[in-house]
């Protein structure tokens, strides 16, 4: 396979993979090469079954998203055997980092347009039966923000950040309203442990989904649910 | 590890105590009964010097086989061990009580019925001495004593234990949950499938479990389920308690391993249970530490002193370019000494619970505590 011999770059080690830069088919189409590597804690048939599941699910996940118009990266090459995928490179910064940079420069308008925007993109996850499994700040990626900076707003036009959903592992197709009220109390501890100072950005978020879908009240319901569970959890030392 | 005995104590270091050299030091009391052990211990704390142990002593109620323990019964017996406990405490550390700056307690979380019984105790001794009371949150306790002995300066935590399951990273004088058990938490987990295998408490069933574990061979298929960075048990256990019975009956048929070779024992069973639930934490842990970018994992609370738990979060760390920091029995099953540990750290930042406040509450989250004893 001529993909497998482009020149490769690690740039990360992720929660689970390791992931690369590379190219794919010719040397001027970027791509990203996700390995998820043997885990030597975990039990040989163990990890052998996670890893061929995941790789196989990610792959399957993120083609549909994509017919679907979802924004993720599309899906150019699956080895499950190998635990790699090649796909599009996103040229972007999780948005993790984006808020980071955001809330300190004050770009408080920018913020809220991109927490609209995160809402609606879950939504239609969601609408469409998909959950996530793993839904951080820092499983989803901006593309084409703004660049902060000596040019920062004076001679650039704004470029319109777009919402790209990467790492979806651990996701799932579910009907259920559980499933999905999971993925946002996922998203909101991310964000309530990251941006402690900003804890009325996640609000914005919830607004934004509440008012995308029709499905979208019961999961919110529901959440509140998870969130009590969450917090009578701990009844014993 | 060896057996660990039922009543255990800490030598307490002997060591000259110069009242010089001493002007600025603290000594406080802590009170833990927020489960099944009652445990005293009292802690010094020096300016630029680590905290010194005087003395961390522990008495645990055992029940028997196929059974956990009832609020009540526990209760009864905080209330019958506290005075000798606290009075061996002082004699065998030498403390004289007019050298104890304050007396800390566990508010919470826990049992309700253990912490009432301990908290009386504390407050009937602050009214008697005339000392402050400080009420400690228990995870809190087992964090920042986990960090003064191992030094880890600013780790992941993994606080795993009968009540708690929950990954945590420090953040703006908070300890912050990023991850944790939807469900059951993993100690519970454990103990209730040693109940459905009938393997004695004593010591305690996850450490039963742990030398079963040893001796099994053959991985069974469970469920797996994490969720980012939270993960669930409640489906395991019942999937386990299932195959547990049928190699208990023998019904409908013999439990045989996957590939149909083998009759499947008890510790295969224990070995699989062990493999399938501290994969998961690991990778919870592993996700967290990318999320917050640290290579550091500290793993405290009672199921912290599994020996194959701590192996497997070390060669994840490892790969990583990161360590695990783990502590032995002495301070990972509860204990006295992190309660009188982290309540002398917020005593000397002013705090102190009133008696009027100084209740407990079996819901006490650990992002509740303001740090402000770190920066
Ligand atoms: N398609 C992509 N284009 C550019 N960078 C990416 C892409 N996918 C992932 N990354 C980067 O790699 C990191 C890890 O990838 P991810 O799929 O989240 O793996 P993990 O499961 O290990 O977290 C991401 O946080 C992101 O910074
Ligand atoms: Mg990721």
């Amino acid at each position: 396979m001529a993909a497998t011999e482009a020149p490769r770059e690690l740039i990360k080690q992720g929660a689970e993979a390791l992931v690369y830069k590379t190219t794919y088919l010719l040397p001027t189409i970027p791509a990203l090469l996700k390995h998820r590597p043997r885990k030597p804690y975990r039990h040989p048939t163990l990890d052998l079954r996670l890893t061929k599941h995941r790789c196989l699910s990610e792959t399957r996940l993120l083609t549909r998203c994509r017919g679907l118009g979802i924004p993720v990266p599309a899906v150019y090459f699956v080895d499950e055997a190998r635990g790699e995928i090649y796909m599009e490179w996103i040229s972007g910064r999780s948005i993790r980092e984006v808020l980071d940079a955001m809330i300190a420069e004050g770009r408080k308008e920018e913020v809220n347009d991109l927490m609209k925007k995160m809402g609606q993109v879950v939504a239609k996850l969601h609408q469409n039966d998909i959950v996530h499994g793993d839904l951080t700040t820092s499983n989803v990626m901006v593309r084409g923000e703004r660049k902060s900076g000596l040019l920062a707003g004076a001679t650039m036009e704004k470029v319109d950040a777009e919402v790209v959903l990467i790492d979806l592992g651990l996701g799932m197709m579910s009907t259920q309203e559980e499933d999905k009220a999971v993925d946002l109390y996922v998203l909101e501890r991310a964000f309530l442990s990251t941006h402690p100072q900003a804890e009325d950005l996640f609000q914005d978020v919830l607004t934004a989904y509440e008012g995308s879908f029709k499905g979208a009240k019961a999961v919110m319901k529901r959440l509140a649910d998870v969130r009590m569970r969450g917090r009578k959890r701990s009844m014993l030392g | 590890m060896s057996k660990r005995p039922q009543d255990e104590t800490t030598n307490p270091r002997k060591q000259p105590r110069l009242a010089m050299s001493t002007p600025k030091s603290t000594i406080a009391l802590g009170l833990e009964g927020s489960a099944n052990k009652l445990g005293i211990g009292l802690i010094r704390h020096t300016p630029g010097q680590p905290a010194e142990v005087l003395s961390n002593i522990r008495h645990t109620f055992v029940s028997p086989p196929g059974e956990g323990f009832l609020p009540k019964d526990v209760a009864l017996h905080h209330r019958s061990w506290i005075v000798p406990l606290i009075k061996r405490a002082l004699s065998e550390s030498g403390t004289k009580v007019a050298d104890i700056d304050c007396i800390c307690y566990t508010k919470g979380p826990g049992m309700g019925a253990p912490l009432q019984s301990v908290a009386v105790a504390a407050r009937a001794l602050s009214l008697l001495w005339k000392k402050p009371l400080v009420g400690v949150n228990h995870c809190v306790g087992h964090i920042e004593m986990g960090r003064e002995i191992t030094g880890a300066d600013n780790p992941v935590v993994l606080y795993v234990s009968g009540g708690n399951t929950q990954v945590i990273a420090y953040a703006a004088q908070r300890y912050r949950i990023f991850g944790e058990a939807l469900d059951i938490a993993v100690g519970n987990c454990l103990d209730r499938f040693a109940r459905t295998l009938q393997i004695s408490n004593d010591p305690a069933p996850g450490y039963n479990i742990e030398q079963m574990a040893k001796l099994g061979k053959n991985l069974l298929d469970l469920p797996y389920t994490v969720k980012g960075m939270d993960c669930s048990f409640s489906g395991i256990l019942a999937s386990v308690d299932q195959l547990a019975n049928q190699l208990l009956t023998g019904k409908p048929k013999p439990l045989m391993n996957v590939e149909g070779t083998e009759v499947v024992t008890r510790e295969d069973l224990c070995f699989t249970l062990q493999e399938t639930v501290f994969s998961m934490l690991v990778e919870i842990t592993e996700r967290a530490m990318a999320h917050v970018g640290s290579s550091q994992v500290l793993i405290v609370g009672g199921v912290g002193c599994n020996e194959r738990l701590q192996e497997m979060m070390g060669l994840m760390a490892r790969d990583r370019g990161g360590s695990v920091y783990a502590t032995d029995e002495r301070f990972c099953i509860d204990n006295g000494i992190m309660i009188a540990h982290a309540g002398l750290l917020a005593h000397k930042q002013g705090f102190e619970t009133t008696l009027e406040e100084s209740t407990c509450t079996q819901r006490f989250r650990t992002d509740e505590v303001l740090v402000n004893w770190r920066d």
